[in-house]
């Protein structure tokens, strides 16, 4: 089981704000990694630099041993990241299966003069079918995006990263704004896809479903990586206490 | 028909040709533009300047589209870094650049325009049916693009580029293809505008005509080939019948741009699928209570 995402050295700054100051981390492949941290920790930040989407002042990003750090963000995305948003964002003007069909598709797409003389999507709607069904949205295949709710656009996230056959599948709090019975359920399908051999990071609050499926914990506070190991390891950790029930609490129980 | 009927269904073609133009830029792939009427007029002065030194007509024509294209090309590289409200601005710059730097050279006229250009030798009807078949194959060419996965690519570039990053989507080389085949068009427009015209002034591809084309496009349902072929027709003639309109032509199509974005955002197009699905509502309902 080799290093399959190795993250060093991120710093990302916001004018004079610190967001990552010289954060490391690595995947091993085929691992379910769990990031997380109290809000504006900077997980979502790190996500979304490792990615490019956002331009960090220092990282290096190696995927499977490669050095994408100076590679724009579809080529990443090529090489096998695939991210999910926290906030969602569809394709507005595309039904639920086309949002899918469209990354199912992303080789077709990869060149602008083959993507020009390609017109047909049945294969690629029958792949995003299947990845609707995974997630258990299939119901609302043929129905636009727009005015769905947020149970459908959160597992339509989840399905359109995964058409993209990813190396390593990035997942910004897919849990959050689920039900219970959604959250449970979508988990199990995250569990079910990393066991079949997908390598998996995700940042979620849910603490309950992050210690029952989750293999190993990073976890972030104030841009900071304070703490990195087994789910029960790491939650033994005072520091990583004080950080999520706060000082006070802490001080008061002791 | 007259004359003056076959002169109009003319410029009804020539005006396809240039709206479905912008409608690849800003219909397909999401980028608005206020300069268009900038690579009309790049086309037309380049055919303008080759026919008088003699070139034949399809020549002409071709090297007006692959002069827009070109210059479209390098806009839209210039373009990359900005978007919406700021595209819109540069776009517009763009064609204020184009008068000035048009006016200030004496081997484009200047101010009085290029005059006697030759003629297209096919007469007035051979001419429009030249238009007529470049108009159709320009159409057919944007319903190929809409259905194909490049068409597919820019809903995804014109809905949420960020995100179309994250899934693949070199946004960049998409958004360079619209801005090239956008342009391109345009330019035909203008070489098929020179011949017909035989005359150019700057002032015929001044902000004016840009916004006569970006109320083409909206007015016909961005993004809808065959609601801006509507919206063209319409909203050529409309001055033609109502010459009153031709005074006021930039206040009236200010308004319609105004009206549509405000009440119809989805065009004559949307009009008309809400209206089909509001005929077939009322059908059904009418089974089902018979």
């Amino acid at each position: 089981m080799g290093v399959i995402l190795d993250v060093r050295n991120v710093t990302v700054r916001f004018g004079g704000v610190v967001a990552l100051d010289n954060v490391s981390f690595s995947v091993n492949s085929g691992e379910f990694l769990c990031l997380i941290g109290p809000n504006g920790a900077g997980k979502t930040t790190m996500l979304r630099a490792v990615t490019g989407v956002i331009k960090p002042q220092s990282a290096q990003v190696l995927l499977a041993g490669k050095d994408i750090s100076k590679l724009p963000t579809h080529k990443r995305a090529r090489l096998g990241l695939a991210l999910t948003h926290q906030i969602v964002r569809p394709f507005r003007s595309m039904t639920t299966i086309d949002n899918v069909a469209l990354t199912a598709g992303h080789r077709r797409i990869a060149r602008i003069l083959t993507a020009m003389v390609a017109m047909d999507r049945s294969a690629e709607r029958n792949r995003a079918r299947k990845y609707l069904e995974l997630v258990g949205i299939d119901e609302v295949a043929q129905k636009s995006v727009v005015g769905q709710p947020l149970g459908v656009t959160k597992r339509l996230e989840v399905a359109r990263a995964l058409a993209l056959e990813p190396k390593v599948l990035l997942l910004d709090e897919p849990l959050a704004g689920l039900n219970s019975v959604e959250a449970a359920r979508l988990s199990d399908t995250i569990a079910d896809i990393n066991r079949e051999g997908l390598t998996v990071v995700m940042i979620e609050h849910n603490l309950g479903e992050v210690l029952r499926i989750g293999q190993r914990l990073v976890v972030l506070d104030n841009g900071r990586k304070i703490a990195d190991g087994p789910p029960a390891e790491v939650m033994r950790n005072p520091t990583v206490r004080a950080a999520y029930v706060g000082k006070e609490r802490q001080n008061a129980a002791a | 028909m007259g004359i003056y009927e076959i002169s109009l269904a003319t410029v009804v073609g020539i005006n396809i040709i240039l709206a479905l133009g912008l409608n690849m830029i800003s219909g397909f792939c999401g980028q608005i533009s206020l300069g268009h009427a900038a690579f009309y007029g790049v086309g037309a002065y380049t055919s303008a300047l080759l026919a008088k030194a003699g070139a034949p007509l399809p020549l002409a024509i071709a090297a007006g589209m692959i002069s827009a294209g070109i210059v479209g090309l390098i806009v839209g590289l210039a373009s990359l870094r900005v978007r919406h409200d700021f595209l819109a601005i540069t776009t517009m710059g763009v064609g204020f650049l184009f008068l000035g730097i048009v006016r200030q050279q004496e081997f484009l006229g200047g101010e009085l325009g290029i005059s006697a250009i030759p003629s297209s030798g096919f007469g007035k009807i051979g001419y429009l049916v030249i238009v007529l078949i470049l108009a159709g194959f320009v159409t057919a060419f944007s319903l190929w693009i809409k259905r194909s996965w490049m068409g597919f690519a820019f809903d995804a570039v014109a809905d949420d580029e960020d995100t179309a990053r994250v899934v693949t989507v070199d946004v960049n080389a998409y958004k360079l293809a619209a801005f090239a085949m956008g342009t391109s068009m345009a330019g035909i427009a203008g070489g098929l505008y020179t011949f017909f015209a035989r005359f150019l002034m700057p002032d015929d591809f001044g902000f004016i005509t840009s916004i006569t084309v970006l109320s083409m496009v909206v007015v016909g349902g961005i993004g809808s080939v065959f609601g801006v072929i509507a919206a063209t027709i319409i909203l050529t003639l409309m001055p033609e019948f109502f010459r009153f309109i031709s005074d006021y032509k930039l206040l009236v199509y200010g308004a319609l741009l105004f009206a549509v974005m405000r009440f119809a955002p989805e065009g004559l197009a949307g009009l008309a699928r809400s209206s089909l699905a509001h005929m077939r509502f009322k059908t059904r309902t009418k089974d089902e209570v018979a």
